[in-house]
């Protein structure tokens, strides 16, 4: 007994036809192309890149071994950076709750709030922290409110994004049946799509607060506050050893903020 | 007492899928609706609690005309009308207890709906109405680790919870097994009559809706064209009921009548 395709003869299978063949053939090329072209037109001064090693090389004997005398103002510096974030992000979610609610589908009123709505989102996340940072410490001088404000800003974009496609993808049929007993849309949001969107809204905030933490990190550098301040002043002044100390304290920052944002994952969700 | 006269549901520009209904429900007597899929039984029940908004017509509920009301009046009129869910509708993540709870929302005030304050009588009644139907000891389970039968369970204590003067239930059954379909059947039979209250049923279980309910009405295509007793229906009735493919059926009707 044969099998099917020796019955019939079909012993040539190929997953695409020789046009798909083709294009395929056709879109890898191309986008070789361009990224040869985007490195054409581009000025590398291709000594300073083979030079890079040997600065590197330098760079860390210049570093090594990092000098702790400052390190108790790093210290209290930094905390002030996850205070920056940690402020920032609370304001941001709680300032993203009507901004996602109006930017849902599903819920928001009309159609102008709709695109109010969309419009923050949108104002919010083009433009980057940093840029933020530089606009508020032009309005509020530079200091530690520029940074919290920018931080905000950025953050309420991102969170209230998340949160309204959240609440646009909540199972409706809860809501159906608590519009039949007669509750009121405040307490149909409060019974039936709040409870549905908490895991998100739990989830986004600590992310962004993890974020929020890196991005704290550089705001000194536009003299919007934090341990950014202090990297930039050892590096302008050419304070190798002591911007090492800066640098390892950011990096030990960063993995407490990722080691307690996972764990706050863990027990919330 | 519910009346029901010439109902019409259109959606959009299409053939109405309800077509001049008329019903009377009196008493407290449980009633089922069967018809195969597309017959217009769940567009029905949506449209006496207005979940489905009628095209013209009249509904009226104990001297309430039901069909013209909005707003604050609509909620009013809704919390008279208690429903049970195919899929049970409960919100997953809450408790049962605060789950029983929102069929008293249309009632109590939005602070004590919002920090869970609900007034004594009304946890004392749904203790009570949990303990009738067997998931009292489920008040602080989260409602998504109970089994079906168990669920809908909620889903009828909430719709109690409300103080109806009448039931809705589409097709409460059609998600559980054979047995817990039975007593789900027989649990609202049986709270029909210990609350005097009129229940209207969707069902596809005709075997069903013969044994637990007082009378049957069968629809076909947005009408009814049947109405007795339970005993009434006989064969050629139902041959009558489930005759043909409502939208193959639907286009021929449309090509007469153009």
């Amino acid at each position: 007994m044969s099998s099917i395709a020796e019955q019939f003869g079909r012993e040539d299978w190929s997953r695409h036809t020789p046009k798909q063949k083709a294009r395929r053939f056709a879109i890898f090329a191309l986008s070789a192309l361009a990224i040869l072209w985007a490195l054409g037109s581009i000025e590398i001064i291709w000594p300073w890149v083979w030079g890079a090693p040997g600065q590197m090389g330098d760079l860390f004997g210049r570093m090594y071994p990092p000098d702790p005398t400052n390190l108790g103002t790093i210290l209290r510096v930094l905390l002030e950076t996850v205070n920056i974030a940690t402020f920032a992000t609370a304001l941001a979610v709680v300032m993203s709750l009507p901004v996602a609610y109006i930017a849902a589908q599903n819920t928001t009123p009309n159609r102008a709030t709709l695109w109010l709505g969309r419009l923050i989102l949108v104002t919010s996340r083009s433009v980057n922290t940093i840029i933020w940072a530089l606009l508020f410490v032009a309005i509020f001088g530079p200091g530690i409110v520029a940074g919290i404000v920018a931080i905000m800003f950025r953050s309420i974009g991102f969170v209230g994004k998340l949160l309204g496609e959240a609440i646009e993808e909540i199972d409706t049929r809860p809501v159906e049946a608590l519009e039949a007993t007669g509750a009121s849309r405040f307490k149909i949001i409060v019974y039936a799509i709040v409870p549905q969107v908490m895991p998100t809204f739990w989830a986004v905030s600590i992310l962004r607060w993890d974020i929020n933490l890196r991005e704290s990190t550089v705001l000194g550098l536009v003299g919007a506050g934090g341990i950014g301040i202090i990297l930039q002043g050892a590096i302008d002044t050419f304070n190798w050893p002591e911007a090492a100390t800066v640098l390892l304290s950011i990096l030990a920052l960063v993995v407490l903020g990722e080691i307690v944002s996972a764990f706050l994952r863990r027990r919330i969700l | 007492m519910l009346k029901i006269t010439d109902l019409v549901k259109r959606y959009g520009g299409g053939d109405p899928v309800l077509k001049d209904l008329d019903l009377t429900i009196e008493g407290e007597s449980v009633v089922s609706i069967i018809g195969s899929s597309g017959a217009g039984k769940s567009t029905l029940l949506r449209c006496i609690n207005r979940l489905v908004e009628p095209t013209s017509g009249s509904i009226v509920l104990n001297g309430t005309e039901l069909t013209k009301l909005r707003g604050r009046e609509l909620r009013a009129a809704r919390r008279k009308i208690g429903m049970v869910f195919q899929g049970f509708n409960l919100v997953d993540r809450l408790t049962v207890m605060e789950n029983v709870q929102s069929g008293r929302l249309g009632y109590i005030s939005l602070w004590a709906a919002v920090m869970r304050r609900y007034p004594k009588k009304d946890i004392r009644r749904a203790y009570e109405l949990m303990e009738r139907v067997g998931i009292a000891q489920y008040a602080n389970t989260r409602a998504d680790q109970l089994s079906g039968g168990e669920r809908q369970r909620v889903g009828v204590v909430r719709a109690l919870m409300q103080e109806p003067e009448i039931l809705l239930a589409d097709e409460p059954t059609a998600s559980l097994d054979p047995k817990t379909s039975e007593q789900i059947m027989g649990l609202l039979r049986d709270l029909a009559s210990e609350l005097k209250l009129p229940v209207l049923i969707n069902i596809h279980n005709v075997t069903e809706a013969k044994e637990y309910t007082d009378r049957i009405v069968g629809m076909r295509y947005g009408r009814i064209i049947f109405d007795d007793l339970p005993a009434a229906l006989d064969q050629e009735a139902m041959d009558r009921i489930y005759s043909g493919s409502p939208h193959v059926d639907r286009g021929a009707e449309l090509r007469e009548a153009s």
